[in-house]
């Protein structure tokens, strides 16, 4: 993973008190573990199942066998499950605090209707037929839009408002078109309604090697920004006064923000539950400091994903349930709940 | 103009006029009538004004009766029914849920529709009737849902836009599996309908949309006066002597009666909900739920949005709902560059 920096360096400056600092970095390693046994657990569950001392030797010991070869298959699925649910959980998180709504998720900035128009226009018009076809069309519209909104959000006088005003805007008018080019192309509508849900199962290497330097660099930036989004939900004035740079910081979290939105949707299609119910949830028990919700998000997002790809697997056996399905159907519930339990007054 | 005027009785009784709002109702109300009339004579067979008020006031020939009666004039009734609904639906989501974008799509009531109509669609191959059905049940199943998801001694306005949310999310994955599921043929005839259409409606859509909203207008009308209260928040309103439960709880049935019989009629189509109220309240200028300029504001969006589909591309060749989406795109970048150059945002 790209982003555990060590938490006891940034538990030195953090003002919270020594014993919840303490649960906190505890709680992080211990959300680490459980990525990690998510993360073997992708690799054994399947069609056919392998025991941890075969994911073991497949994945230290590579001979070519049977075992060897299904933990190469799965390893590369389980890897963009990490990379992209890491990708999506930073996303939305960076996105909340710069929106300093608690609802903002990549859809409202209109970075998936950005790349579903794109996907559709490379299907219609240039011909594309492969799923590693549509990343570049997806990324480059994700950046697009996010530019666009970037702009029309009045780019150096951007505010929350603004921002979500013209992503709920420019989103409106592509899914207007996204529909009428389905209506009127079966080959688009038949390719994309298995791509509009989101799926783990077009992993390959290549893949995953085109998307990485945009996580990386995407990942990086955004946990670079935990400070300066931190002075900026106490508001501009505050923030102005506690010295922070606005304009850079939004335009520095917008970029974050759509770069790793972009790729990750560009690598598994629009998975839209992950970005918005991961951070939302995080804050409830670290509270609103973004020095602690950043890794939070990036540790528990993939959790999330790779758990509900497993659960995908395994419940349709030997087909499977594509991963945006599983996510919502695991995390609408959950989410349901939380709302519930909390005193939504305090959001 | 003065906005506010009263109305003396002689026998001592007094009404509060908001004469600004009136205008403009009457106003949206009569752009409504003539979008429709101009709609009814668009089509391949295209009839002048004239006749399709001689006609619809009994008096025109043989073959214009057929088409103005039996073909366009149900279709037209829908269109304006629908926007209606969806029109006075959606000022209701707003102001319960005290939130401009409390529409019926951010709540899941519009998933819900098309939840049941694929289900109908993909699972049993149904015929338009029961597509229908299972959109009406679709939608009332998620809005009890929500309801009662909702529900914590009371249910409060951003708890239920939130718990929304949350089943939103949960019914489009249903959605999405539905549509991976189905044949390529059931899939493009769902599309068309998730777009929401207008296209072949005839009388037994128009009997029923017209008698619920004949009954559940005038019972949203009586009880807006509270939902205004509302907007002060519960304890004040409570104090004005406003059942804030008991008037929520009826609205709010009201309100998903209404949406989910209009994405019963027309499939979802996206932004009237959530556009008319907020060009009503700009164009009334006046304080509270709007509810009568919206309801007018969403019949008149619905129809003009219709034309501009025959017009720009053709009779049916795109549904109303693609009109829509852009027009609601359009409608929400003008708002972005106006509210900025007025310095609200």
């Amino acid at each position: 993973m790209l982003v555990d920096s060590p938490p006891e360096q940034r538990a030195e400056t953090a003002p919270a008190p020594p014993t919840r600092r303490a649960i906190r970095v505890l709680g992080l390693f211990v959300s680490l573990a459980v990525l990690v046994a998510v993360g073997v657990a992708s690799i054994a569950i399947g069609a056919k199942g392998l025991s941890v001392a075969e994911v073991w030797h497949g994945l230290f010991h590579d001979t070519g066998t049977y075992g060897d070869v299904v933990v190469a298959d799965r390893l590369s699925r389980t890897v963009l499950g990490l990379l992209a649910g890491a990708a999506l959980g930073l996303s939305g998180a960076v996105l909340q605090a710069l929106t300093r709504n608690p609802l903002a998720d990549p859809g409202l900035l209109g970075i998936n209707a950005g790349a579903s128009a794109a996907v559709v226009t490379a299907i219609t018009f240039f011909g594309v037929t492969s799923l590693s076809g549509y990343v570049w069309f997806a990324f480059v519209g994700a950046a697009a839009v996010g530019a666009l909104v970037w702009f029309l959000g009045g780019s150096r006088g951007a505010t929350p408002v603004r921002l979500a005003l013209a992503g709920t805007a420019i989103s409106a008018a592509l899914y207007g078109y996204l529909q009428a080019v389905m209506i009127t192309d079966d080959q688009a509508l038949n390719k994309m309604r298995f791509w509009t849900v989101g799926s783990l199962s077009s992993a390959s290497t290549s893949t995953i090697l085109q998307v990485l330097p945009f996580l990386a660099a995407g990942s990086l930036l955004a946990l670079s920004l935990a400070r300066p989004l931190n002075a900026m939900e106490m508001g501009d004035d505050t923030a102005k006064a506690l010295g922070a740079n606005l304009n850079r910081t939004r335009a520095l979290a917008m970029l974050a923000a759509t770069v790793l939105c972009g790729a990750a949707t560009a690598a598994c299609g629009p998975i839209v539950f992950v970005g918005l119910m991961v951070p939302h949830v995080v804050r409830s028990f670290t509270g609103p400091d973004l020095r602690w919700i950043l890794p939070y998000a990036t540790v528990l997002s993939p959790v999330l994903l790779l758990g509900s790809d497993v659960i995908g697997r395994v419940v349709a056996r030997p087909a499977e349930l594509q991963v945006g399905i599983v996510t919502a159907l695991i995390g609408g519930p959950v989410f349901i709940f939380l709302v519930r339990r909390r005193r939504t007054a305090q959001l | 103009m003065r906005t506010n005027r009263a109305l003396r009785t002689p026998g001592g009784l007094s009404v509060r006029l908001d004469v600004r709002a009136t205008v403009v109702v009457a106003l949206i109300l009569l752009a409504a009538l003539t979008a429709s009339v101009v709609l009814i004579g668009t089509g391949d067979y295209p009839i002048p004004a004239r006749d399709v008020l001689k006609t619809l006031f009994g008096d025109g020939n043989a073959g214009q009766e057929f088409i103005v009666n039996e073909l366009r004039l149900p279709r037209v009734l829908v269109g304006l029914l629908v926007g209606a609904s969806l029109g006075l639906g959606g000022a209701l989501f707003q102001a319960i849920s005290r939130n401009p974008l409390g529409s019926p799509d951010v709540l899941g009531l519009s998933q819900g529709a098309t939840a049941g109509a694929l289900t109908m669609i993909v699972l049993f191959s149904g015929s338009a009737g029961q597509v229908t059905t299972g959109a009406l049940v679709g939608g009332l199943v998620t809005g009890f849902a929500i309801y009662l998801l909702a529900w914590r001694r009371g249910v409060h306005g951003y708890r239920l836009v939130l718990v929304g949310i949350g089943v939103s999310a949960i019914v489009t994955a249903i959605n999405g599996y539905l549509l991976t599921r189905s044949t390529l043929t059931e899939a493009s005839q769902a599309v068309v309908w998730m777009t929401g259409s207008l296209s072949g409606r005839d009388w037994t859509q128009v009997w029923p949309l017209l008698w619920l909203c004949a009954v559940l207008v005038p019972l949203v009308l009586v009880n807006g006066r509270g939902l205004r209260m509302m907007e002060m928040g519960d304890d004040v309103s409570n104090a004005l002597g406003v059942r804030v439960e008991r008037v929520r709880l009826l609205l709010l049935v009201a309100a998903v009666l209404l949406t989910a019989a209009a994405t019963a009629a027309a499939g979802p189509v996206s932004f009237v909900a959530l556009t008319a109220p907020q060009l009503a309240r700009r164009l009334t200028r006046s304080p509270g739920p709007n509810l009568l300029a919206s309801l007018c504001m969403g019949a008149t969006l619905l129809v003009t949005a219709d034309w501009t589909s025959q017009k720009v591309f053709g009779a049916d060749q795109l549904p109303v709902g693609v009109v829509t989406g852009v027009l609601g795109g359009v409608y929400l970048l003008w708002l972005l560059v106006t509210e900025r150059r007025a310095g609200r945002i």
